[in-house]
């Protein structure tokens, strides 16, 4: 396996439903300095390129990367932005340094959800204009038709999906950065006002405000700056049509396809043995299960023995989203890869508290851009 | 009228849009954000509230800039000292603008102008706009100084300085 570009910092700040003690820019600022002291690095000396993700309808600016350099240390250097979730940021840097054109880059994601006060009217400008926005449906829907789809062919339940609920809003429990972390019964999930039947308000991963830096190096810088460079050994990413009407309902053949690139570049030929533990998508409760299939890790016909085993908790065979994910971190938007990504780092360092498992060697990442998008990323890291 | 013969073309009104003969789709986005200021920004904003003008002072560059920030963009070290500066300054640049945002030409132009503030450090100040003055005598270099809203109707706003008028 490759060791060839590390994760050798990271920093956030915020994942709270509302900082209005921060401006989008000092929100930024906070998280950079910490990734580059996490890191050991000068902003201005040492990083040779950054790469940041927005999206200007949820920035309500337009030309967004206009707006990153200053609070990165990025004035006069080279820096873009994309339009993708913090993941495709993180491989977009993993593949500058690989090609040469740097040896320590810099990536920035954040979230000011609670500053956009028509979030589902942004979403909803995501759909076809002709075709599908005339209905005026909240944007939900097309979570709700992917879930009564995926549950009718994976023969589970709503009631599964609650399992994941809990499971994930008690695993932010023992994450002091998640804000949604509760102690749910499952009746109490399960007793909720539905948005888009089967979907229920309780399955839905709330918004969040925060920001995220992630600095990575080539490999002889990664050595010289830090005793425990994370690896990166494989990345993938793909995109299906936007299309409501061709999609397969029930599968996510873009994560798998994401995924098989991954694993192919990282010499996995069986994900389920060789991973320790995952960070995926988990935006809409059953969008985790879903996932999990898509990415390999296990297949549909295991899937409600698994739930009822306890084969994804903190103490299972499989630890799914140890953070608490996006149900208990909150929907940081474009930022929630980098935010299971700095769960990845943390576990594989050694540095995840009370959450922390017992010597993971290879953790993988998966990233969704939310309704109505096909596009995922993933990421598997390893430890040194 | 049809100047090419070999290529059909079919003339549109106004009216074929309006009786449906054409179809199309109108659609309006409500996209609506309230941005927090956050620290920097929201002080300099009170600060125009209260009728002065602030900076802050980067101790690694010794320099004053306004509108104030909490990291020097240089150094990338904290700013942490605000600093009031005077209501005066000198135009950097402008320009004489003669048609307003909606596209519509106006007669009178609209005077955009950078003004570097008294008390900041060189090339440092905002964007605001020049007023009581006639478009001719504008020039670079220009002193000038700002004219403010009555206290009682200013709201924290850039726009709590009317214009800057020349001193």
């Amino acid at each position: 396996m490759e060791r060839e570009v590390a994760i050798v910092g990271v920093g956030w700040e915020g994942f709270q439903p509302t900082t209005p003690h921060y401006s989008y820019k000092e929100l930024i600022y906070q998280a950079a300095q910490k990734a580059y002291h996490n890191a050991n690095v000068d902003p201005r000396k040492d990083i040779q390129s950054f790469v940041t993700v927005a999206e200007d309808f949820i920035e309500g600016t337009s030309i967004f990367d206009e707006y990153t350099p200053d609070q990165l240390g990025a004035v006069l250097k080279p820096m873009h932005t994309i339009t993708g979730d913090g993941l495709h940021g993180l491989i977009t840097a993993y593949l500058m340094i690989r090609s040469g054109i740097c040896k320590i880059a810099a990536v920035e994601a954040h979230s000011k959800a609670s500053n956009i006060k028509t979030l589902s009217q942004i979403t909803h400008y995501a759909l076809d204009p002709m075709l599908n926005r005339p209905f005026e449906f909240h944007p939900d829907f097309i979570a709700g038709l992917e879930m009564a789809r995926f549950l009718h062919e994976a023969h589970i339940t709503p009631e599964d999906c609650a399992l994941v609920v809990q499971k994930n809003r008690r695993n932010a429990l023992e994450n002091p950065s998640a804000p949604y972390g509760f102690d749910y019964r499952l009746e109490e999930i399960q007793d909720c006002q539905p948005v888009a039947y089967p979907l229920l308000e309780s399955h839905i991963a709330q918004p969040a405000d925060g920001a995220i830096v992630v600095v990575l190096a080539s490999r002889e810088i990664a050595e010289s700056l830090t005793v425990e460079p994370i690896w990166i050994l494989g990345v993938g990413w793909c995109n299906d049509m936007y299309n409501l009407e061709y999609r397969d309902w029930g599968h996510l053949p873009y994560v798998t396809k994401a995924a098989q690139m991954a694993y192919h570049q990282a010499q996995i030929q069986t994900p389920s043995k060789k991973i320790d533990f995952a960070e995926v998508d988990d935006l809409y409760a059953y969008r985790e299960l879903m996932s999990l299939v898509a990415l390999g890790l296990i297949s549909k016909h295991e899937l409600p023995d698994a739930l009822k085993m306890g084969k994804f908790h903190s103490t299972g065979q499989l630890p799914i989203n140890l953070s608490g994910g996006s149900l208990g971190m909150g929907n940081l938007l474009e930022a929630n890869g980098l935010a299971k990504l700095v769960e990845a780092v943390l576990q594989l360092r050694g540095q995840a508290g009370k959450r922390q498992l017992s010597f993971p060697h290879i953790g993988l990442v998966q990233s969704w851009r939310g309704i109505p998008t096909s596009s995922a990323a993933v990421v598997i890291l390893a430890s040194s | 009228m049809n100047s090419n013969p070999y290529v059909p073309v079919v003339s549109l009104t106004e009216d074929d849009f309006s009786n449906g003969k054409v179809l199309f789709r109108h659609d309006k986005l409500d996209a609506r954000y309230a941005w927090d200021t956050g620290i920097a920004i929201g002080a300099f904003l009170g600060g125009l509230k209260g009728g002065v003008i602030l900076g802050s002072y980067c101790a690694t560059c010794r320099k004053i800039v306004t509108p104030p920030r909490i990291v020097c963009e240089w150094c990338f070290r904290p700013m942490r000292r605000l600093v009031q500066l005077a209501d005066t300054g000198r135009v950097n640049t402008f320009s004489l603008c003669y048609v307003t945002w909606d596209v519509k030409r106006i007669s009178e132009p609209e005077i955009p102008a950078v003004i570097e503030i008294d008390g900041a450090s060189p090339g440092h100040g905002f964007l605001h706009k020049i007023g009581e003055i006639s478009p001719t005598e504008v020039h670079i270099g220009m002193r000038v100084q700002a004219v403010w809203k009555p206290a009682a109707e200013r709201c924290g706003s850039i726009t709590d300085i009317l214009y800057f008028r020349k001193l």
